[in-house]
């Protein structure tokens, strides 16, 4: 029921309530003008220290409160935030010009002073976001409103995640004792687990961390809102039919994700209808290629994934258009690469081998499997949209070219940790899905595909071990390079040489799916960040 | 009485430790905490750092001795998700619970005992036939399906009820807050309590009716007919009674099942009690705090069950002895 219609029945009720009603609208402040949103997320917010943990949802969530240097425009691409302006004045030297007259939330000035102190304190021992800035990059003070950075190592790509590198007070930290970030091995947590204070169009009014966070606007930002909102409450609502039910009921305004199954439903409803849109996680299938023996194989002595026919089998006998129609209800985009097609501008030079499971079976038997063999699978099935269905999907279509899979499908929490370092690697065949945090390649050739070794230095997302040192050259030019269309051509290179050994079998790019109730507005960004400055309660 | 009690104290004391540590084998299973703490560009090199630093990679003997040791002087850790202390997180999400479980209780008391008189009585009425075909479906369907399905009917579909979370709440004293004294406090609170409270009010309801056929049955209540005793003195004052007493002993062991089984029920309607807290923890491998849950459940239990054993000793002397029900 809104407000003004609630009014309207107090007063067909008679003048005793009417009074009562007016005198409580006068306590609660103006009711018409109250605008919130309510929005419910399957996941918690935490610690409110903006470096303690690198997770897109939290820091979605803290990019509403605090602000990086730069920003991202709806479209992605990178604005200025906080720093109005810079230069690359030669390529170990970067210098940026401050905003002025930016205020934290509590009125303090922010100036170099908070720049600095924040490239200290993500390069602190227990930060999470070390990898925003290079470790050995020097930060100096020009003056109050200029910073220098000076680099051992050119790097084109410095800037690229400074959106999600919250600038902190200098001042507010240190009366607080926030200097380092809280962190989950500190034996009494810090003040900044549950306090906040940023440059940020909002700022937090209450938080009970799994339970309800209330955001205001911040009357200290510096820029013109773009939303109308007077008030944000974020709860977590773990259950899936749960989050629905609640939009349903109008209890909410907006929740994501919404189940693929339950689309439907919510577009059904007069009042309800899902935004959907491509994610930038790209979900894909790797090998073992590391072993002389896979641990789950009828082969014994050789390694039968170390062949790349056999992996180009495999990938030949994935029909992915069968699972974007029936897994994934069409809400997925097959790529190519493992790399979203937003992120890389030469995607479409490159196509995904056609599916021809007799090809397939054809390499298989060149290979000298003509019976097929058998292999375990590892899948999560509670981290990526559908994981275990996919895999399910994929162990019957290798059924199909004589390949046995015995699938290992798990929670997130028992998965990672067998398929990652701590757990050794211990996977033949598995299913991933990676966003680059960076949104750049750079950041896929060298987590996905760099050359490891069994502690996972060089490549610790590159389960399957899969190393060409011709990529890990390019890898490593492509870090340095600073002309982009040089640098592109080596990108090609790299994913070319990828592709035609079939280093890994990418499958597509999952989709998001927001709910909102249809007099809300809010832009849906592809790296599903929930940001409350773009919305509107109409 | 008091050498009784402190072998029963000893006791407990015993069960807590084998649960905790059985609870301690088990996380040995969940998972890497490790990998819900940090971001997915976190090297393996400082990963490991942090799983040394956390003690998860000394022997399980040595990291359940050390939780002991600090368990026993009420320091649970600090939750790795939440990075607050779990004592405080725990003592701020206790009242949600116990609420609940409360409201559930009252619930199915207030409901269960007068549909088991009523069926008791007539045991061949059609509205009897009516009530039990209710309860076998309270019996026989999941607690999350009921849960679900009440947030279907009454809130998408009627809008009547929230269909989810507490509502406001008001903080009473300390850390203690209540949905009790708000409009959409007590509003959320209907559907959760009767999703907790269904199965104890059938069980309530059975035990109720079987206790009321059978004490109908006996000499005293033939006698009073005799005696020409209206129907209601008869039925209430003299069959009822005797009812009743063993509705209170299960009801009391029913109390721990409820908070417990709260679980379910404050996750399918995000109840902001420990029982979500728990299953969050579950996922995402919070030990500090699925340890001091598992701790404090046994610890209810083993308090019910204590009282309820000295109540019987306080009321029959002889049962101290093994001796036969009197």
């Amino acid at each position: 029921m809104n407000d003004r219609s609630h009014i309207k029945n107090i007063f067909a009720r008679g003048r005793r309530t009417a009074i009562a009603a007016a005198a409580a609208s006068l306590l609660m402040g103006s009711a018409a003008h109250a605008e919130t949103l309510r929005f419910a997320f399957q996941g918690t917010l935490n610690a409110l220290d903006p470096y303690t943990l690198n997770e897109t949802f939290s820091l979605g969530m803290f990019g509403n409160v605090y602000e990086g240097l730069t920003k991202r425009d709806k479209d992605l691409q990178i604005i200025p935030g906080l720093a109005e302006s810079w230069e690359v004045v030669d390529p170990l030297t970067w210098r940026f010009k401050l905003r002025e007259g930016v205020k934290f939330a509590n009125g303090n000035d922010f100036n170099a002073d908070d720049v600095i102190f924040s490239a200290e304190r993500v390069r602190a021992e227990s930060s999470d976001l070390k990898t925003r800035i290079p470790a050995d990059s020097e930060w100096v003070k020009v003056d109050d409103y200029t910073v220098e950075v000076k680099l051992k190592t050119p790097n084109p790509i410095l800037h690229y995640e400074w959106d999600t590198w919250y600038m902190m007070d200098k001042e507010w930290a240190e009366a607080e004792g926030a200097v380092s970030p809280v962190s989950a091995k500190d034996t009494s947590p810090g003040p900044a687990a549950y306090k906040a204070n940023g440059t940020g169009p909002f700022m937090f009014e209450s938080h009970e961390p799994g339970v309800k966070t209330v955001f205001k606007p911040n009357p200290n930002w510096w820029g013109t809102p773009e939303h109308n909102l007077t008030e944000v409450i974020f709860t977590p609502i773990a259950a899936d039919g749960t989050r629905v039910a609640a939009l349903l009921a109008g209890d909410v305004d907006l929740i994501d994700p919404v189940p693929v199954q339950d689309i439907p439903r919510v577009n059904a409803d007069p009042n309800t209808e899902a935004l959907t849109g491509p994610e930038l996680r790209v979900i894909h299938l790797g090998f073992n290629q590391m072993d002389d023996e896979l641990a789950t194989s009828d082969v014994k002595g050789k390694n039968p994934f170390k062949d790349p026919n056999v992996r180009k089998a495999f990938y030949q006998a994935i029909d992915i258009e069968a699972i974007k129609a029936r897994v994934m209800r069409d809400l997925s985009t097959p790529v190519p690469l493992l790399i979203a097609n937003e992120l890389y501008s030469g995607s479409g030079d490159f196509q995904r081998w056609p599916f021809d499971p007799e090809a397939g079976k054809k390499l298989l038997a060149d290979a000298g499997y003509p019976d097929g063999f058998t292999v375990a699978m590892d899948c999560p099935n509670d981290r990526y949209v559908n994981d275990e269905a996919i895999c399910q999907a994929a162990v019957s279509m290798l059924a199909k070219i004589g390949v046995t899979v015995n699938l290992n499908a798990q929670p997130k929490s028992q998965y990672f940790a067998k398929v990652l370092a701590p757990g050794g690697y211990d996977t033949d065949f598995f299913l991933l899905g990676w966003t680059p945090g960076s949104l750049d390649s750079w950041n896929v050739l060298t987590n996905l595909a760099g050359c490891r070794d069994a502690t996972g230095k060089g490549g610790p997302f590159n389960l399957g071990g899969y190393c060409n040192p011709e990529v890990d050259a390019l890898a490593a030019k492509i870090l340095g390079e600073t002309d982009t269309a040089k640098r592109d051509a080596m990108i090609n290179e790299a994913y070319t040489i990828m592709t035609n050994e079939t280093s890994h079998i990418p499958l597509h790019q999952q989709s998001l799916a927001w709910g909102k109730r249809k007099n809300i507005d809010i832009v849906q960004r592809p790296d599903n960040q929930v940001l409350f400055y773009w919305a509107k309660v109409n | 009485m008091i050498a009784f009690a402190i072998r029963r104290l000893v006791q407990a004391i015993g069960v807590m430790l084998v649960v905790a540590l059985i609870s301690f084998l088990m996380f040995r299973f969940v998972g890497d905490p490790v990998n819900q703490l940090v971001g997915v560009d976190t090297s393996p090199a400082e990963r490991e750092a942090l799983r040394q630093a956390l003690g998860l990679n000394d022997p399980v003997l040595v990291q359940f001795g050390r939780f002991i040791v600090k368990a026993a002087q009420l320091d649970f850790g600090i939750s790795y998700q939440f990075k607050q202390p779990v004592a405080s997180l725990i003592a701020s999400r206790l009242p949600a619970t116990l609420e609940l479980s409360f409201v559930s209780a009252v619930f199915a008391l207030a409901i269960g005992i007068p549909m088991g008189i009523f069926t008791g009585l007539y045991p061949f009425s059609w509205v009897s036939r009516g009530f039990l075909a209710i309860s076998l479906i309270g019996v026989s369907l999941p607690t999350f399906l009921i849960g679900i399905l009440l947030i279907f009917i009454v809130s998408v579909n009627l809008g009547w009820l929230p269909s989810f979370g507490r509502g406001d709440t008001v903080r009473i004293f300390g850390n203690w807050t209540t949905g009790l004294l708000t409009k959409s406090g007590l509003q959320s609170l209907i559907l959760p309590a009767i999703t907790l409270g269904l199965f104890q009010m059938t069980l309530i309801m059975r035990l109720v009716r079987g206790e009321m056929l059978e004490v109908l049955r006996t000499d005293y209540i033939k006698f009073a007919r005799a005696r020409g005793l209206s129907r209601r003195a008869i039925n209430f004052g003299h069959a009822l009674k005797n009812t009743l007493v063993p509705v209170i002993t299960i009801t009391g062991l029913q109390v721990g099942s409820i908070i417990a089984f709260a679980i379910i029920t404050e996750t399918v309607f995000q109840w902001p009690g420990m029982g979500l807290m728990f299953l969050q923890a579950v996922q995402s491998v919070d030990i500090p705090i699925m340890a001091a849950y598992l701790l404090l459940i046994a610890f209810l239990f083993v308090m019910i069950n204590f009282i309820v054993d000295m109540l019987y000793v306080a009321v029959d002397p002889r049962i101290r002895l093994g001796g036969a029900r009197g």
